[in-house]
């Protein structure tokens, strides 16, 4: 089975961990080896968090530079930054929208220009899909939907062994029912706005 | 019912490392368990504090590491299973109890779980804690994925047992925190009722007694070489002339790079699991089977030496080196493509890496470093401290979510070594400088091991002012409960311990106790404090929002907005007070209302009393 590495980068609040959790399970549904790494503790404050899934049968569960398959970025900004982990090879999927850091708001950096951005992006790696993944998410009905919407992305992306349905059931199994409709409907939103 | 009691044999679940540990130790007939969290190491804990409320699973939050250790030692010398859990440098705390409970041995199995955290993704240093295997005598287990993490826990009960002493389960951060698939096993029962033989003569460590102990440990260290020799986590895989020692999350890196470069069947891989004591015969077996060896190993050359060491007993002078080897380091963690790097390098096997796309042409990106929470309670206390003290008085600081008011606008921290050095290396400074010394201190942290020090400032009539930052909770590592918390928000019996009881207790004559989001009340406070001529001490007391959010929610979150027509731009409340719930736009200071708890403070920042409550 070929190995598929994707790593996944966002900012602390952004539900980074969960989107890594129902991919791992979606894997295990589908009979697919996975091992998935988590960041917990200080760098949950509001940094950067990073987290990865690797299928097919390798042991390892974190991906080195220039070793990701798939690079899912929650942030544009941040998907830059985590671009070391890219080759030519590497599909990337990223929100457009940007979580301004605290660091940009006292005059110490400035934020880059989400255009620039995506071309620069778009000129190193193999396919860029992006998306606005804040709005799709308020359309599902709750902005904290962002990494639901990413994960739709990615099934439509097709990058990964892994169907839409299995990665809906894995997520029905990791959220209370109450929170089924909006997030289903995220994925949705998700998945079309990749086909674009 | 929890998540780790559910489950049939056989049943497949993706576990976090630490969600396996605790399986495991479930599985093994667990009965009583004690912590201070402490990342890693913390879902190990969290889990047992869950299964507690609806089994008779004995578990504490304990006041600290050495506490936690000593109370699970009385319940193991009883006969019951205990497992300890603790972050690598908790182990510092613990290893007091260690060494000598390494003499007087266990009669329940007892196994002491020690969290590593290479590239110190959330500690103050990198220790290697295998060097306390080698320190207490005392058998060590390295698991390599979750699912091993599993069946070590399991086996480290039933390894106790047999050798009647603790046992060392280490992990580091990709282990506990990696997800993987794990195949549940059965639980046995837990026995929950101990038994105690009176025999001073083993157990109580005067002189005469230990000479004699330190004899058994000897004796029990030979009969876990055996063990280490026999143990089926030792393992030699292949029979190449290559030879690769490895452990851990090491192993899991070795094992992808021999699939990458195709060169498997030149390869011998030992895995050490049982890695102390050094299985000296497997070693030498493996030894003799190769001609060339590497170590992958994170943070200290341990087995190299070690390696070393047997090769010389058996007269064997082949190559075997580890640090060194390409990019193979003593710092940091490792990754798949280092190891496969250095195993290409060492052996010369040519090696294609996956060429990592070119980023010179990138602008400089803004930072993003971890930040106090909009509404935090800690923000307000130091920018408080800040108008009253400013830049020229020392902060020596301590371990918490506080510790990020090291980043600047706040700049609220000028030392920190470790739990509790906050109160003790204050008083150090304020005998050696001519300044305002005003430590910090969280409330887990001061009940942890800022009472010693608080009682030896008193004692000892040092002069600086002490501020405890109570936001009644242990927040950094996941809101656990500690001795100050009202547990009856938790809808648990409240044996809660007033922090300004203990205070006032222990002889503190000058404290106050001031609610930080009234920051003149607070200036006022910390004025004060710095002019009494002793020992002073401010409790900061206000809940933690994100605990608050879930155990005490606010009725309503009223947000809060820049009036623009007042507003002149000075700044004030991003350049001093610098909420993350701020941000500017087109020149205007705004405030992010999806953010902005409502906590005021900001209003009280502002010199033209631009920020108001949104209607």
């Amino acid at each position: 089975m070929d190995i598929k590495r994707i790593v996944f980068v966002g900012v602390g609040g952004q539900g980074n961990l969960l989107s890594s959790r129902v991919l791992g399970e979606a894997a295990l549904l589908a009979g697919i080896p996975v091992n998935v790494s988590e960041v917990h503790g200080m760098a949950q404050r509001g940094g950067v968090v990073e987290s990865a899934v690797v299928l097919g049968g390798a042991l390892s569960s974190i991906v080195s530079k220039g070793e990701a398959d798939v690079l899912i970025g929650f942030e544009p900004s941040e998907t830059l930054r985590a671009m070391e982990k890219c080759s030519r090879e590497t599909t990337v999927i990223t929100n457009v929208t940007p979580l301004i850091p605290f660091t940009v708001a006292v005059g110490k950096g400035v934020y880059p220009n989400i255009k620039e951005v995506l071309n620069l992006i778009r000129k190193k790696v193999k396919r860029l899909i992006a998306l606005n993944a804040d709005a799709l998410a308020e359309k599902a009905g709750s902005a904290m939907a962002v990494n639901i919407v990413m994960l739709g992305a990615l099934a439509q992306s097709n990058t990964i062994p892994i169907t839409a349905d299995q990665l809906k059931e894995a997520l029905k199994e990791n959220l209370s029912q109450k929170l089924w409709d909006i997030n289903l409907k995220a994925f949705d939103l998700g998945y079309e706005a990749a086909k674009k | 019912m929890h998540e780790l009691l559910s489950g049939k044999p056989g049943d497949k679940r993706l576990l976090l490392g630490n969600e396996a540990i605790a399986r495991g130790a479930i599985e093994g007939g667990l009965a009583f368990a004690t912590a201070y969290p402490g990342t890693p190491s913390s879902e190990v804990a969290l889990n047992f504090f869950q299964i507690k409320q609806e089994t008779d699973l004995y578990f504490e939050y304990s006041t600290n590491e050495k506490v936690a250790l000593e109370v699970a030692a009385g319940a193991a010398v009883s006969g019951l299973r205990t497992m300890v859990t603790m972050k690598h440098v908790g182990m510092n705390v613990a290893a007091d109890p260690l060494m000598t409970l390494a003499y007087t041995g266990v009669n329940g199995g007892m196994v002491i779980l020690t969290a590593d955290d290479p590239s110190l993704f959330s500690s103050q240093n990198e220790q290697d804690n295998r060097y306390y295997a080698r320190l207490s005598g005392l058998p060590m287990l390295e698991p390599t994925t979750p699912q091993e993490a599993k069946e070590m826990t399991l086996a480290a009960f039933d390894l106790s047992e047999k050798l009647k002493v603790p046992v060392l389960l280490r992990t580091t951060t990709r282990i506990n925190h990696s997800r993987g698939v794990v195949t549940l096993g059965k639980i046995r029962p837990r026995k929950t009722q101990g038994n105690f033989k009176k025999d001073p003569f083993s157990y109580v460590t005067v002189p005469a007694v230990s000479r004699n102990l330190h004899v058994k440990l000897l004796q029990v260290y030979d009969q876990a070489m055996a063990l280490a020799n026999q143990s089926s986590f030792n393992e030699i895989i292949g029979q190449g002339k290559w030879g690769i020692v490895t452990q851990g999350v090491g192993f899991c890196y070795v094992q992808d790079a021999l699939d990458d470069l195709k060169t498997k069947e030149s390869f011998s891989v030992l895995k050490l699991g049982f890695s102390y004591p050094f299985p000296a015969e497997t070693v030498k077996k493996f030894l003799s089977q190769v001609d060339k060896v590497l170590v992958v190993e994170e943070l200290e050359p341990v087995m190299e030496q070690e390696l070393r060491a047997v090769a010389q007993t058996m007269g064997r002078t082949i190559p075997i080196q580890g640090k060194g080897v390409d990019r193979l380091s003593r710092l940091f963690e490792y990754d798949p493509s280092q190891v496969r790097s250095a195993i290409a390098r060492y052996f010369g096997i040519p090696v294609q890496d996956r060429q990592a796309v070119d980023l010179s042409d990138i602008p400089p990106l803004p930072g993003r470093p971890p930040n106090l929470c909009p509404g935090c309670p800690h923000r307000s206390t130091f920018y408080a401290v800040k108008k009253v003290a400013g830049e020229e008085a020392i902060y020596p600081t301590d371990i918490g979510c506080y510790t990020l008011g090291m980043l600047p606008p706040l700049s609220a921290a000028d030392f920190l070594i470790c739990m509790g050095s906050s109160v003790s290396t204050a008083s150090g400074f304020s005998r050696a400088l001519d300044k305002h010394v005003i430590a910090f201190i969280g409330d887990s942290t001061f009940f942890h091991s800022g009472i010693t020090g608080l009682v030896n400032a008193v004692h000892n009539n040092h002069k600086f002012t002490l501020i405890i930052l109570d936001n009644e909770t242990t927040a950094m590592t996941g809101h656990q409960p500690h001795p100050g918390v009202n547990m009856a928000l938790l809808g648990l019996p409240n044996t809660q311990i007033s922090i300004e009881a203990v205070v006032r207790g222990i002889g503190v004559k000058h404290l106050s106790v001031v609610q930080p989001r009234k920051v003149r009340q607070t200036m006022e406070a910390v004025q004060k404090a710095l002019d009494f001529d002793g020992v002073s001490v401010i409790i900061s007391k206000e809940i933690c929002p994100l605990y608050a959010k879930r155990v005490a929610p606010p009725a309503k979150i009223r947000a809060f907005m820049i009036n623009e027509n007042r507003c002149k731009n000075h700044r004030d409340c991003v350049n001093l007070f610098a909420c993350p719930a701020f941000y500017v736009e087109e020149n205007q200071v705004k405030i992010n209302e999806n953010l902005c708890i409502g906590c005021a403070v900001c209003s009280q920042v502002c010199p033209e009393n631009a920020i108001i409550p949104r209607k």
